[in-house]
């Protein structure tokens, strides 16, 4: 889904915050909170995919005004809602208020995911451009490189694609690929000597 | 402390009374085993961080055939100092030279290779460093103090994959004397995420 979390040249969002050093846990609500999400992916055995699409629903000014570890209590909530293991108004008696969750999945469940792709279709050199498309359900693809052509530098091997594990029980394995992007043609600003590397599933590029 | 010397803890935030509301009723479910979240804890706390980052730049410094084998599979030469796991199973390190920099970034999440740096600090999951160093990587770099002469390429990664970077820096100038022990200590945190040089 085109959503709040794929911010990858957002402009407007002000400094970085940057600090040397911060405790690992700020307050130990965020270790609780960090610890929930692995207990209930857990119990609903979640894949990746599923875990940060339910971040990725979340609602947009929530997403940029709460913490990280405020997006990971949301998600965990919201799963173990939408999976059964509490309701949502036995959280908000027990929270004494309200408890935001993450937005409704807006794409269908995967009933058939196509076959896996065995060789990798691109090699070190080959220049793909990357599919112009906005799935509605989870993707690994960032809105930032759609449309933009690139060169692959990297085979990583195979794995699951995400847009298909988080809407199911379906899965596809591709092979990935790390392409490099010149800012210059992601941004078109005339920005010298920057590349931009995206690692992205074989079905997410064609040959450019 | 209050006036009459006792201690009142700070009523519970928002926040924390949904995350008690959600521990209490998963508890409830039986779902929370016994010390599970103090076990937990522990290990984010004192079980991985940037120190198990420092001691792989150090050897890759000392010893150029670790550095080859780094670089050629990060995951393995990684693993020979006895780290990896849960995001560190696909590693990938980048050298920095004098003519390249690199920096790493996650546009869409937060991942960052755990075994080696622990979990990511604040910035690096937050909006503004997300957006902007795939956009802006000099200017952001420079903002947060690591200025590159203008002829040093820039090389930014995106972990939107499986593979999760560390960037190696390159050894300081003045420390052929050190050892390996010592060179642990030169090593920082921002140096292997990329947004510092040594």
């Amino acid at each position: 889904m085109d959503g709040i979390h794929d911010l990858g040249g957002m402009q407007g969002l002000g400094p970085v915050a940057h600090s040397a050093a911060e405790p690992v846990f700020h307050e130990r609500w965020e270790a609780v909170a960090r610890v929930l999400m692995e207990i209930v992916a857990g119990a609903i055995d979640a894949t990746g995919g599923e875990f940060r699409h339910s971040i990725e629903r979340m609602d947009p000014g929530h997403y940029l005004t709460s913490s990280y570890y405020e997006h990971w209590l949301t998600a965990a909530a919201t799963l173990a809602v939408e999976h059964g293991l509490v309701t949502r108004s036995e959280l908000e008696a027990r929270a004494g208020g309200r408890f935001p969750l993450s937005g409704p999945v807006l794409a269908p469940a995967v009933a058939d995911p196509g076959p896996d792709i065995g060789e990798p279709r691109f090699g070190v050199g080959d220049r793909v451009r990357v599919r112009e498309w906005h799935p509605a359900g989870h993707t690994r693809c960032p809105r930032y490189i759609r449309g933009k052509a690139g060169e692959v530098v990297r085979l990583d091997g195979s794995y699951s694609v995400p847009d298909v594990e988080a809407h199911g029980t379906a899965r596809r394995h591709e092979p990935t690929y790390s392409v490099r992007f010149d800012a210059v043609d992601l941004w078109q600003d005339g920005q010298r000597g920057v590349s931009v590397h995206v690692d992205l599933w074989d079905s997410y590029l064609e040959r450019a | 402390m209050s006036e009459d010397g006792h201690h009142h803890p700070a009523p519970a935030s928002p926040v924390e009374q949904r995350v008690a509301a959600l521990e209490a009723l998963l508890t409830e479910r039986g779902l929370v085993p016994q010390g599970f979240i103090a076990d937990v804890t522990r290990r984010y706390e004192s079980e991985i961080g940037p120190l198990n980052g420092a001691k792989v730049v150090a050897r890759a410094w000392a010893d150029p055939q670790f550095r080859e084998r780094l670089l050629a599979d990060g995951t393995a030469a990684i693993a020979e100092l006895g780290f990896g796991g849960a995001e560190g199973s696909h590693m990938v390190v980048v050298a920095n030279t004098p003519a390249v920099h690199n920096v790493i970034v996650c546009t869409l999440c937060s991942c960052y290779p755990w075994p080696v740096l622990g979990l990511p600090p604040s910035w690096y999951k937050d909006a503004p460093y997300r957006a902007r160093m795939v956009r802006e990587p000099r200017a952001l770099l420079a903002e947060m103090g690591c200025d590159l002469p203008g002829d040093v390429e820039v090389r930014v990664w995106d972990s939107s994959a499986e593979v999760r970077y560390l960037v190696l820096p390159e050894r300081p100038p003045g420390t052929e004397g050190l050892t390996e022990a010592d060179l642990v200590g030169l090593v920082t945190r921002d140096s292997m995420i990329g947004v510092a040089r040594l």
